[in-house]
């Protein structure tokens, strides 16, 4: 029986983090889940809102929160970090702060619009292992990926401040998930460092310090790829690798979402998870193992 | 007001200034006037002192020559001088219960800033306090027998310490413990703080000394299942772990081992923190107390799973020869002790490093915590002192110590582990000591607040260890220069430098801190008393009653309480003993007459009342269908009796008589 999720694309997913939405939405659909958009959204409140005015932002987010509830399915998938941080944090607030929530309401009541606080918000990652769990992925699985070394990137938003799914220090889900589609994980200490996030953009060299730290760190551990579950860690490490080489040497690897290997494992082709969008291509896997071997 | 019909009722009233802390506030002559003019009031007065010599006089005097038969005093709190005025109207020849206080001062002149309304509420107070005293009958106090005989929880020093002394003072001591040998944590350590002197050296001659000591029953591998009875009279059930060794026939020889199946040690011992190995039948290390030998059925061969299956040549019996000591037949077996005071020392575990994953304990061999350096500085460890890192080669040639681990830590435990800076200390020197290598310590804040601690650390300064504060962010092996390839790099903000560091390492020792034992919140109910919220056990009064608990004739010493060292733990275990033992000198309990009782006739068995009472003092006469008090245990807390539906049940001191007419007192002034 299909599972039927709100979904909090974000403006990553329909822009420059393109691939995650096209190779999570068939992969979900290949695990009987489907995400229905929510319609009319609007920014979550990230970044750059948050870091002027915490309660507009707080009400941006508040708008989709609403929304999802309307909606009427149980939960709201946000599979980017930046969005499933700031959503959890505006539930939080409007929990925690009457006052916060006092100003939230009334710009909803503005539009005719309310919402109870109730619809829980989560990453994907999640979903996969406490929902569908590790077990039916693994009956998904056509083309394991035998000897794919990865290191498993997880950045700082989904564990931090909150580590609602994961170990705040030492997280695993992506771990456990990507062992089940038959990759090899690489012991990776960098999994929630910073990725340099927007400093890229406005300090770059500290920004592009982080990323390289990692990129060097995932080859040094001989990882074939790194494995990420946020656009704007992806972006990072995938898109500045001619000014890190400049600075310091080339550190090519590639970075894709843990979304695209779970569609590799599934079967589906690469153009159509997206997989042709990274500016690091990804070296042609290793023929395939029939299924049930290696797995 | 009712009169009471038994006699005239004859009341003196005394308002005490307390200095100034009542009179700055309440106008005592004022309430004494206005108390003068209620019924039954014979004198009212005014006076500084009331708990001074000359203010019980005037009490006992007034008795005499007044005829009184009952007084009130408004002064302090009734915890401070309740006791006090009792006994002033006890000499003046009354019953003492015909005796009320009102507490004007914690209740009234302290807590209020309008002198006004302060006196209006001391009138008031007053007043309830009048037409209550004359509802008042006497009672007597009982006086219950103290059984001589104490029970000890836990054989750790305070444990040891506090069994020597009633021991030495001729009393009977019951010293249980968990483990095969007495000697606790302190028997780990290799040095004590600050002066370095070995730890073994001085605790096991008192190690030796309960195990030959006349006046102790020493039940080593055993716990108290069971807790039965009141202060005087306890009732111990005692669970005796089959140890499969005969403890009246094992003489130490130590043969069995020697001759085991197994040619090498190969299972985790667990007194060297599994650094070093020990075979199925083992003694826990040279000095074990009782010297007796035992079996641990999860690892020999004789058993499977933990039973029993014959399948192993047993050698071990066949070196044991004609002393027989091995017995595998061995079951678990109960025991009762009666005994009339108990001390609890159950102690401590240490906090598990594990559950700081960024520290990487587990992860990376060489993270050690500080129990497994003590271990592996010991002469009688696992390296025989040598220190090297898990390759059992390697010496380390730089160590980072990070303290507060599992400690001030929201995530984790929030209190001060009151050790962990000394002990990191004395570590710290050992391991220069032993190693020459540099060693870093990386603290929040340096806490050495004892006798020769803050020398010590002097001392460590100029040892030239290195001090940097800031709490560790990680432990990684995270390679960033090639100098740190290889290495264990702790990554920390030096907050007196102003910037983040990276500092590699060989050995990194994490001080981890103290915290109850996972099954206190188990003992604390079996023995009847409280924990605070960090699950320590609960001290009576933080202060004034720190080796008491809220359950009579049981007492606390050691990191079972809160973590301490072992100066203050040996302190706290002698003047647990000492409290016991004014207990059993006494020889009897006076007891509170302020206790539940049933109207047994109007009793419908409804059972309502037995679970709520936290003294378990309740229980039911299945005979007759009717609850039972056990007098000695209530203590006069009034659950029951607010419960009861069918207002059975009634409390000496609190009957309804008593109450309401407090109530009127109280809702009478304007």
């Amino acid at each position: 029986m299909t599972t039927k999720y709100s979904y909090f694309p974000g403006c990553s997913l329909k822009g420059i983090g393109r691939a995650y939405e096209e190779s999570l939405l068939p992969v979900l659909r290949a695990l009987d889940v489907e995400l229905e958009e929510l319609e009319d959204w609007n920014c979550c409140g990230a970044t750059a809102y948050m870091a002027i005015d915490e309660v507009k932002a707080c009400v941006l987010a508040s708008r989709n929160l609403a929304m999802a509830e309307k909606l009427g399915h149980k939960e709201l998938v946000a599979p980017c970090s930046a969005c499933y941080l700031v959503l959890n944090k505006t539930k939080h607030y409007l929990q925690d702060s009457p006052a916060v929530r006092g100003v939230i309401e009334k710009a909803l009541a503005e539009v005719n619009m309310t919402y109870s606080g109730n619809t829980p918000v989560r990453h994907p990652l999640d979903v996969m292992i406490h929902s569908i769990g590790l077990d039916a992925i693994k009956q998904r699985v056509k083309r394991p990926l035998t000897g794919l070394k990865v290191a498993p990137y997880y950045g700082c938003q989904i564990v931090r401040p909150y580590s609602t799914f994961d170990d705040q220090y030492n997280p695993t889900t992506m771990d456990r998930l990507l062992e089940a589609i038959g990759c090899t994980i690489v012991h990776f200490p960098l999994k929630t460092r910073c990725c340099g996030a927007s400093l890229t953009g406005t300090l770059p060299e500290p920004g592009l310090l982080c990323a390289r730290d990692i990129l060097a760190e995932a080859i040094t551990r001989g990882a074939d790829l790194i494995a990420t579950v946020c656009p704007l860690c992806q972006f990072n490490l995938d898109g500045y690798h001619d000014k890190i080489a400049k600075k310091w040497g080339p550190h090519r690897i590639p970075t894709v979402y843990f979304t695209q290997l779970m569609g590799l494992a599934f079967g589906l082709g690469e153009r159509e998870l997206g997989l042709h969008r990274g500016f690091v291509p990804m070296q042609p896997l290793p023929a395939p193992v029939p299924v049930g071997v290696g797995v | 007001m009712d009169k009471p019909s038994k006699q005239t009722v004859r009341i003196g009233f005394y308002i005490c200034h307390c200095g100034s802390n009542i009179a700055a506030m309440v106008d005592c002559p004022a309430v004494a006037r206005f108390v003068g003019t209620l019924p039954h009031v014979v004198l009212s007065r005014d006076y500084k002192y009331m708990c001074s010599d000359p203010g019980q006089e005037l009490i006992q005097k007034d008795i005499s020559e007044h005829q009184l038969n009952r007084v009130v005093v408004a002064s302090c709190s009734p915890l401070l001088h309740e006791h006090t005025f009792r006994g002033a109207v006890e000499a003046g020849g009354l019953n003492p219960f015909f005796f009320h206080m009102v507490n004007i001062r914690e209740h009234d002149s302290w807590v209020h800033t309008d002198p006004a309304e302060a006196t209006a509420k001391a009138k008031e107070l007053a007043h309830a306090a009048i037409m209550r005293v004359a509802m008042h009958k006497a009672l007597e106090v009982k006086k219950v027998p103290v059984h001589p005989d104490v029970l000890v929880v836990g054989g750790g020093i305070a444990g040891i310490h506090a069994a020597l002394t009633l021991a030495n003072a001729g009393k009977k001591v019951f010293l249980v413990e968990r483990e095969p040998s007495i000697g606790g944590h302190m028997a780990q350590f290799d040095k004590t703080f600050p002066t370095l002197d070995c730890a073994a050296c001085i605790l096991t001659p008192k190690m030796s000394a309960v195990g030959t000591h006349p006046n102790i029953t020493l039940l080593s591998y055993s716990e108290v299942t069971k807790l039965d009875g009141y202060v005087g009279n306890y009732t111990a059930t005692v669970k005796r772990k089959p140890r499969y060794i005969s403890e009246d026939k094992c003489t130490g020889c130590q043969e069995c081992i020697a001759n085991c199946v197994y040619k090498e040690p190969k299972f985790p011992d667990e007194f060297n923190e599994g650094l070093g190995k020990r075979k199925p039948v083992y003694i826990p290390f040279p000095q074990a107390t009782p010297q007796v030998v035992v079996i641990d059925p999860q690892t020999c061969l004789n058993f499977r799973n933990g039973e029993l299956t014959g399948k192993c040549k047993k050698s071990c019996v066949a070196a044991c020869g004609d002393k027989e000591a091995i017995d595998f037949s061995q079951t678990e077996t109960f025991q009762e002790l009666k005994v009339g005071t108990v001390i609890v020392t159950t102690g401590f575990q240490a906090f598990d490093a594990k559950r700081m994953p960024q520290y990487g304990y587990g992860k990376f061999p060489n993270v050690y915590t500080a129990l497994e350096i003590e271990r592996l500085v010991n002469t009688s460890g696992p390296t025989a002192g040598h220190v090297v890192l898990r390759d059992g080669k390697t010496e380390p040639r730089s160590i980072g110590i990070i303290h507060c681990v599992g400690s001030r830590d929201k995530k984790t435990n929030r209190w001060c582990s009151r050790v962990c800076c000394m002990f990191s200390l004395k570590l710290a020197h050992l391991l220069k000591e032993h190693t020459g290598a540099e060693v870093y310590n990386f603290y929040i804040d340096m806490r050495a607040p004892g006798k020769g601690y803050e020398e010590f650390y002097d001392k460590l300064l100029e040892e030239g260890v290195h001090f940097i504060r800031g709490r560790v962010g990680e432990v990684t092996d995270w390679a960033r220069t090639p100098d740190e390839e290889g290495k264990l790099v702790i990554r920390v903000e030096d907050t007196l430098a102003g910037y983040v560091r990276r500092i590699p390492f060989d050995m990194v020792v994490l001080a981890t801190g103290l915290e109850p034992h996972a099954d206190a919140q188990d003992v604390r109910r079996m023995l009847n008393m409280s924990c605070g919220s960090e699950g320590f056990f609960l001290e009576r009064h933080p202060k004034l009653a720190p080796v008491s608990t809220f359950t009579e004739g049981i007492f606390l010493a050691g990191c079972c309480q809160g973590p301490r060292d072992i100066p203050d733990t040996v302190a706290q275990a002698g003047a647990a003993a000492a409290e016991a033992l004014a207990l059993i000198d006494k020889g009897f309990i006076e007891q509170e007459p302020n206790t539940a009782f049933i109207l047994e006739d109007e009793c419908c068995g409804c059972k309502s009342c037995i679970p709520l009472c936290p003294y378990t003092a309740i229980t039911f006469d299945a005979a007759n269908k009717k609850a039972v008090i056990n007098e000695a245990l209530c203590k006069g807390c009034g659950t029951c009796v607010a419960a009861c539906p069918s207002g059975t049940i009634v409390q000496n001191l609190f009957d309804d008589e008593e109450i309401f007419s407090e109530i009127e007192g109280v809702l009478a002034h304007e």
